[in-house]
């Protein structure tokens, strides 16, 4: 966390809950770092999440108000209190587990309502909270505390999903792009329509000493060579994408 | 006291409504503001008038892709700042339960109409029943407790729904209103009165949400917006909603507190209605639709010289303890009627001394005046 940004700290939260290594801290950051930018003021922003470790990005670390929520259910309680009062900017900020398997419902009807919200969802492929049980997106062949011979099932191309279900700004990225991934959420922020950024935040604990990663670091590296931009995605065509992750914008959005 | 008097919304008169229209009404009254829902047999009607009538008082209506959602936007309105309300019957009652222990233990005003159904399971979806009393108490895991207001009439589904809404806001807690099929689609004559007392969420600026100096308080409730940076969270937290998941203190203090505001305020909140007990030996207890039949079962029996009464439930929860005390001392016979297999009949045996009598009907049809006058004949 960068000192500048502490302004935006709840007062007397003075550290953060995650493993050393967890990229939630960059995605942290980087949130604050784009409303920063945008000078967006707390007092506006409502910040909600479900439960789960990315559950505790907004709750408490910022200094706004906070609606810490049940498992899969963020995005439904957002829906009322930006439905009540539309002059809230609402953010979730959720994990994959949360947002897309307990509350994959809530997800696509807010995607296709259009809500007004940004959803950021904590990507990091497993149950990290609970210890390291599959997610719906963990890879195919990755190990975890439910799939010690190997995940068996396809994960979910969480940006096809929300943009299948119509959502207008759909972006993913990792957080070894800190720099996009901010100007995305800047892009999201302003929008006045549902927005949704898949963000990719490596778990060493629960995923990585499960799958031979040595440490944080070794993670991290993967982690930032496998990301490849859609045009290079488009290049390399379906068979070139194994073991890579294909980042950018995939629905540009409207203001 | 927040409590303020104010104009009916409704032009004050008669009205032929359903029981589910005046919900609908009541809700409205109260300043319900923000309504969300998924289609349920017997309740649909609510939602579907509601729908329009939000938008003519500039309201929020949202129909959601389930009732988990439902309730769960309910009280995300309510800390945004609205009187919310979502209505349902068993199967939804059933999917909201996590979301109902949340609202509890964040102390959220929110209110519940379940048009009873009969259960369990699918059940008969257009039959009556009144099987869901256990579970609006114990629904949730955890302990906490809620209000249950049981109307029998249209006029009270009305009434009810107005006073729900007023304990709600009052005690910062989970309030049903918990309706029959046979009530909620019954059409009777009831009546708007031209002044109301509503009850306004209580704000101190600045002062804690969630804890107060004694250990039965109702804190102030802010909302989201007014720039006190609220941290709301169903996790176990301190007098500011810090979280605190593993302070044996904290956890004691607040699901104690949550408790105590309730139970501590049984006096205030209980109603009950007596007929005929001056010198009753058998007292029917009854609530909801069944009520009806059983007024009209002891009246039949006075006329015959019978020292039959009637203990009418407005309130199950808080259970009116004090009341069986005192009743089982009094009379030689409590005799309970319901739609039900003895819910509320377990409750009073373990606070009335004398003989509980628990008769049960669950065929999807109310309970027939004349079973409860020849049952009486029988005891009396």
């Amino acid at each position: 966390m960068a000192r500048d940004l502490e302004r935006y700290l709840r007062p007397n939260v003075k550290s953060t809950p995650f493993c050393p290594g967890c990229g939630h801290g960059i995605l942290m950051n980087q949130v604050l770092r784009a409303m920063d930018e945008l000078k967006l003021p707390m007092e506006k922003m409502l910040f909600v999440s479900g439960i789960g470790c990315a559950a505790w990005i907004p709750s408490p670390h910022f200094n706004a108000d906070t609606l810490h929520t049940l498992h899969g259910r963020s995005i439904a309680f957002a829906t009322g209190a930006k439905m009540f009062n539309p002059g809230l900017k609402v953010v979730v900020i959720s994990g994959d587990g949360d947002l897309t398997s307990i509350g994959g419902n809530h997800l696509i009807h807010a995607a296709r309502r259009d809500i007004e919200m940004t959803v950021i969802c904590a990507n990091n492929m497993i149950y990290g909270m609970t210890g390291g049980q599959v997610a719906s997106t963990t890879p195919v062949g990755a190990l975890s505390a439910t799939t010690t011979e190997g995940s068996l099932y396809r994960p979910f191309d969480l940006c096809k999903l929300v943009q299948g279900a119509g959502g207008t700004f759909v972006a993913r990225y990792s957080v070894t792009q800190p720099v996009s991934l901010k100007d995305a959420i800047k892009k999201a922020l302003t929008m006045k329509h549902f927005t949704f950024i898949d963000v990719l935040s490596p778990c060493p604990t629960q995923y990585g000493r499960r799958n031979r990663y040595d440490s944080p670091a070794a993670m991290l590296k993967t982690l930032m060579e496998s990301c490849i931009t859609v045009d290079e995605g488009e290049r390399l065509g379906p068979e070139g994408l194994e073991g890579k992750i294909v980042t950018g914008e995939f629905s540009h959005g409207r203001a | 006291m927040a409590l303020r008097e104010i104009d009916s919304l409704l032009p004050p008169g008669s009205y032929y409504f359903s029981g589910n229209e005046a919900a609908t009404e009541g809700a409205l009254a109260a300043g319900c503001r923000y309504y969300a829902g998924y289609p349920i047999t017997p309740s649909s009607e609510i939602m579907e008038r509601i729908a329009v009538r939000l938008k003519e008082v500039s309201g929020v209506f949202m129909q959601m892709e389930d009732e988990i959602a439902s309730i769960c936007s309910v009280i995300g309105a309510a800390w945004a700042g609205a009187k919310a309300m979502t209505a349902t019957s068993g199967p939804g009652f059933s999917l909201m339960q996590e979301a109902i222990g949340y609202g509890a233990f964040t102390e959220t005003p929110l209110v519940i109409v379940d048009v009873q159904r009969a259960g369990p399971g699918t059940g008969q979806a257009t039959r009556v029943g009144s099987g869901d009393h256990m579970q609006a108490k114990w629904g949730s895991h955890g302990d906490y407790q809620v209000i249950e207001l049981s109307p029998w009439s249209v006029q009270e589904m009305y009434d009810l729904t107005i006073d729900a809404f007023n304990l709600a806001e009052q005690y910062r807690v989970p309030v049903f209103v918990m309706g029959e099929e046979a009530v909620g689609h019954l059409r009777e004559r009831m009546d708007v009165k031209p002044r109301l007392s509503i009850f306004d969420r209580v704000k101190k600026k600045g002062a804690p949400p969630f804890g107060t100096p004694e250990d039965d308080g109702v804190p102030p409730m802010p909302s989201f917006g007014e720039g006190e940076k609220l941290l709301v969270t169903g996790s176990t937290h301190d007098e500011f909603g810090i979280r605190k998941t593993d302070d044996p203190v904290a956890h004691e203090k607040l699901v104690s507190r949550i408790n105590k505001k309730i139970l501590n305020r049984r006096e205030q909140i209980i109603r009950t209605e007596a007929y005929h007990l001056e010198d009753a030996t058998c007292v029917v207890v009854a609530y909801g639709f069944t009520a009806r039949s059983a007024l009209y079962a002891v009246n039949k029996l006075r006329e015959e010289g019978g020292r039959a009464g009637l203990v009418r439930l407005k309130t199950i929860w808080p259970f009116p303890d004090t009341v069986f005390q005192e009743l089982g001392n009094k009379v030689g016979k409590i005799f309970v009627p319901e739609m039900n297999m003895g819910q509320v009949a377990g409750e009073i045996m373990k606070y009335a001394e004398c003989d509980v009598l628990s008769y049960v009907q669950t065929n999807g049809e109310i309970i027939d005046p004349h079973t409860i006058i020849e049952k009486l004949r029988g005891l009396l």
